[in-house]
């Protein structure tokens, strides 16, 4: 008999500006990490296979799909989720720009097209509609068809929405 | 709060609603928590010391259990329980039958007993304190499968060496019924041609709400009462089916919701996996949690009707005016009717589309598949024979060489037929079809379709153009169940509401539906503080369900398109009455009779003396905390509530005669597509969607029904399928391989509205959102149209991948040789 296999180990990260250490499995995917064991359940999840986007979230700068992560990977990093984009209850400029053109219905799809909006509106100011189509490829919506997520995110950026 | 955008004042006199808030597009209610992440979904409800659930599934489609051996799962570390099967028959009686015989013989139990008939079907569960342990540990489940041939196709079901799924059925074919109204052979005689189609085919898909199902199910061993946190969107129905089942009263099952991320109908059958869940949760004696992952829901989860239409027959004279039409559809129902067969009937309230065909036979035949059971999907059985309709029109205007849009013109109900009877008995209440057709063809800029033919030309494509015309009919007669099986004892249909004024002036409204997405919170605030002359900012709505509000009746939830006459009807109702209590009171309190008294401004004042008033507030201080002194007599609670029932008959059972919904909205879309010769791949350039839900509570959100709706028809119409193999494995089980559209897939879209006032609803609404199939119909239409010149191919399924069009263009002949024209 060799020595016990590690499979769980401590990670140490920072969600939206709090610090959290926690011993979790190897194995846990970040999403899960972040809704059950620190309960900070604003990301949703809605596939299995790193396909909806529900999930998306803003690690050390970038990106990513947080089902598509373990949690140990994050270790020692800083991650953006919905639930810090508004200031003491007041929506953001992305998040308001969502409600003004009626960006979003059922609202499970929303967290992560705004995390989405909000990594494509640091990049670039003033996307175009296909910019703004390829920057939110990666998250699905079955409300809404997308096309007041455009209008939102193009709004969200200053331009001229045509109604 | 979101601050409103009204600034008109809000006087309102007695008690009728005037235009204030309601026709405006202000802001949602729901917006605030939903753009925050902090909407309550079920996964995000945790209690202390709860299990994970994980269903072991059959991995055959078809197999005998010889045994089931949870031995080694107990034995893995974290695993605190496990139900099989063989415990669900003891402990259940088996789910209420809605179909008559031979369906109503099925046994249906939230596990599968002694058989599994779908690849993914439910054989045990298994619960441990993590996720991931849960899912280990079910792999540790051991079956032993005797597997079975399985039958997939539909059209095989009733084959004599097509295995039989049901062996208490003795037979595949669970339903079958024959509708007939009108003079078929009349009509057959007057016919100048007979338009013959061998075979019609609508595709299997659902519209995958991005949220799968779930539930968080808490059993109180002291009174027996299971508290269901989940986001069933019919937990009336689940009830009914539920509560029998798992032999208790339904004052036993305590159904809350909050937010629900999508629904679509497919959210409405998730009653076996509940019943999995509460005999878990008592056996286990701790909370347990389950949340399908995405593949077990597309594996398993109430997949849309798929339909065969066979042997169609139309009579149509020479000037396109179409007569009537026999046809046979057969209706693969999947592995168990679990909302089946009511997809037998509910197709009917649309009978003759959109159009005045008035000699009509249909026969109806639903058999049981090796595949995931059907359930409603948004739509549900009117989209499929909507399409049917259409592909029918298209297909008659080609072959007699007319042009679709006069052929629609010439038969479409016209608006001053409205009220118009169809041939059988329902009542289509208002609309203006060809208005709508003229609207949608102008948004596509129809006039330019020969010279953007010519340019499309030019670049080696091939342009066409097409319409769906559709209705989406809401608020349900359950009495057309009795069409499916005359000994139920379902009819009418009803909705709940609550209007409150506490203490501190705060106006409460309690609803009894199931929103997932559909608003419901900013549109009964509209209606509220229109009627009581209030900031809409002062009306609360709580957010979801639960039976503990006592704001339900037997059909609350949110299906069918239906809350603007049935949860509108219910909310105004209960308004009126609390706007009746209110100024009695103010009466009482400023003595004068309640006809002086008017309500505006948050405040309950006299007519002729404004300054006479008495603040919300106070009016509720009075009732819930101060009332000494008041008259004996004084009947006022400031707690009202109205259940809303439409006005409905039981249907001629004998006739399948009666009216079966009460309103129809009805949309025109109009798309065009260019398809690339060579290889089949299609790309739909410019999309028109005209709607028409008479009044209009909030026309943003209308609107977003409205595109919604259009983008799951475009993902229905061009990829999403649930393909099976033949020996019944899903080929389509999650999101890598079932194409729903993504952002970049959306074409140029432009909304067009009219508006038809219902008669039948006392605000001219009409229930909305299920309009959209009219995308597939349209799709459709315009690939056949830009197929016409090279060898003018039939399109007979309603998904065509580029894959199809390719085969389409690559061999018209075959596609063809379905439709014949003979002399009538």
């Amino acid at each position: 008999m060799g020595a016990p296999v590690v499979t769980s180990q401590t990670v140490r990260v920072e969600v939206d500006g709090t610090t959290y250490e926690r011993a979790v499995e190897a194995r846990r995917l970040l999403v899960h990490f972040l809704r059950d064991d620190l309960d900070l359940t604003g990301t949703h999840i809605g596939c299995d296979t790193g396909n909806c986007g529900a999930c998306s979230v803003i690690v050390d700068g970038k990106l990513l799909k947080s089902c598509m992560l373990l949690a140990v990977q994050a270790d020692g990093s800083s991650i953006e989720t919905v639930d810090g984009l508004a200031e003491d209850g007041q929506l953001n400029t992305v998040q308001q720009a969502f409600a003004d053109h009626h960006g979003l219905q059922c609202g499970y799809c929303t967290p992560g097209m705004l995390m989405s909006a909000t990594a494509l509106l640091r990049e670039n100011s003033s996307p175009s509609d296909e910019e703004i189509a390829r920057a939110i490829q990666g998250n699905i919506c079955r409300c809404t068809g997308y096309w007041n997520i455009f209008k939102g995110i193009k709004a969200a950026s200053g331009q001229e929405v045509a109604e | 709060m979101t601050e409103s955008t009204v600034t008109e004042p809000l006087v309102v006199e007695e008690t009728e609603t005037r235009r204030g808030y309601a026709g405006q597009s202000v802001p949602r209610k729901e917006d605030h928590r939903l753009l925050q992440g902090e909407g309550v979904f079920v996964d995000d409800v945790k209690r202390h010391n709860m299990g994970f659930v994980h269903f072991v599934r059959s991995p055959y489609a078809h197999a005998k259990i010889r045994s089931v051996d949870v031995s080694k799962a107990l034995e893995h570390p974290g695993v605190v329980g496990t139900l099989t099967g063989e415990e669900a028959a003891l402990l259940t009686d088996p789910f209420f039958q809605i179909s008559s015989p031979p369906g109503a013989h099925l046994r249906d139990f939230c596990l599968a007993v002694g058989k599994a008939r779908f690849a993914g079907e439910p054989v045990a569960a298994v619960v441990a304190t993590t996720r991931e342990t849960a899912r280990d540990a079910a792999e540790l489940v051991e079956v032993d499968y005797e597997p079975l041939p399985a039958v997939t196709d539909a059209r095989r079901a009733l084959d004599d060496d097509a295995p039989v799924l049901h062996d208490d059925a003795g037979t595949n074919l669970t339903w079958e019924g024959v509708y007939e109204w009108g003079d078929l052979d009349a009509a057959f005689a007057e016919a100048d041609r007979v338009v013959k189609i061998s075979e019609l085919h609508f595709h299997r898909f659902n519209s995958t709400p991005l949220e799968c199902n779930g539930a968080l199910v808490e059993y109180n061993r002291g009174t027996g009462q299971w508290t269901i946190i989940t986001n069933n969107q019919f937990p009336g129905f689940a009830a009914i089916m539920m509560g029998p089942a798992m032999r208790v009263g339904l004052d036993k099952l305590r159904f809350v919701t909050q937010d629900i991320g999508g629904g679509f109908g497919n959210k409405i059958t998730s009653h076996p996996q509940l019943v999995a869940c509460c005999l878990l949760a008592r056996k286990l004696r701790r909370p347990v949690q389950w949340t399908e992952w995405r593949t077990d829901f597309h594996l398993s989860m109430s997949h849309g009707n798929e339909r065969w239409f066979e042997d169609t027959e139309v009579a149509v004279k020479n000037d396109g005016t179409l007569l009537g039409f026999r046809t046979t559809a057969l209706d693969d129902a999947g592995a168990w009717l679990r909302y089946e067969p009511l997809g037998g009937v509910i197709w009917a309230q649309v009978t003759p589309g959109m159009y005045r065909w008035r000699n009509i036979r249909l026969d109806f035949k639903q058999v049981v598949t090796n595949k995931a059971p059907c359930s409603p999907n948004r739509g549900y059985s009117r989209m499929q024979h909507l399409w049917f309709t259409e592909r029918v029109i298209d297909i008659v205007a080609h072959e007699l060489g007319l042009d679709p849009v006069e052929v629609r013109k010439r038969n479409y109900i016209r608006a001053e037929e409205m009220p118009y009877e169809t041939p059988n008995g329902c009542v289509y209440d208002s609309g203006d079809y060809a208005k709508m057709l003229d609207t949608a063809l102008e948004l596509i800029g129809y006039d330019e379709l020969e010279s953007r033919r010519v340019d499309a030309e030019a670049r080696g494509r091939l342009l066409g153009a097409g319409i769906g015309s559709t209705l989406d009919s809401g608020t349900n007669n359950f009495g057309q169940s009795r069409l499916i099986n005359p000994e139920l004892q379902f009819s009418g249909n009803n909705e709940v509401a609550m209007v409150k004024l506490d203490i501190f002036g705060e106006i409460v409204v309690t609803l009894g539906t199931t929103p997932q997405g559909q608003s419901h919170e900013t549109t009964a605030a509209q209606v509220v503080a229109d009627m009581l002359g209030c900031s809409i900012d002062d009306v609360n709505v709580r957010a979801g369900h639960d039976s503990y509000w006592n704001s339900h009746a037997g059909f609350s939830g949110t299906y069918a398109s239906q809350f603007a006459v049935t949860g509108l009807g219910a909310v105004r109702g209960a308004t009126e009455l609390l706007a009746a209590e209110m100024k009695k009171l103010a009466s009482v309190v400023l003595g004068c009779s309640p006809d002086d008294i008017e309500l505006a401004e948050g405040q309950a004042r006299m007519k002729a003396n404004p300054e006479a008033a008495l603040p919300f507030m106070a009016l509720g201080a009075i009732i819930n905390a101060n009332n000494a002194g008041l008259p004996e007599d004084l009947d006022v609670t400031l707690n009202c509530r109205y259940v809303y029932r439409p006005p409905f008959q039981p249907p001629d059972v004998e006739r399948k005669f009666g009216n079966l919904t009460l309103t129809y909205a009805a949309q025109v879309h109009a798309v065009l597509v260019e398809v690339d010769p060579e290889t089949g791949v299609y790309e739909i350039v410019d999309y028109a969607a005209v709607d028409d839900c008479g009044v209009r509570i909030n026309p943003q959100i209308v609107e977003g029904q409205v595109m919604g709706a259009t983008a799951q028809a475009i993902g229905a119409a061009t990829h999403e399928t649930f393909t099976y193999d033949e020996d019944g494995n899903l080929l389509t089980p999650n999101f890598y391989d079932y194409h729903v559209p993504h952002a970049l897939d959306m074409p140029p879209l432009r909304t067009g509205n009219i508006e038809s006032p219902s008669p039948f609803t006392s605000m001219g609404t009409k229930g909305m959102g299920e309009g959209g199939g009219a995308g597939i119909h349209a799709v459709c239409a315009a690939l056949q149209d830009a197929l016409r010149s090279r060898g003018n191919p039939i399109v007979y399924d309603s998904c065509n991948p580029y894959r199809r069009v390719w085969e389409l263009l690559s061999d018209p002949e075959s596609s063809r040789q379905r439709v014949t024209v003979e002399p009538g």
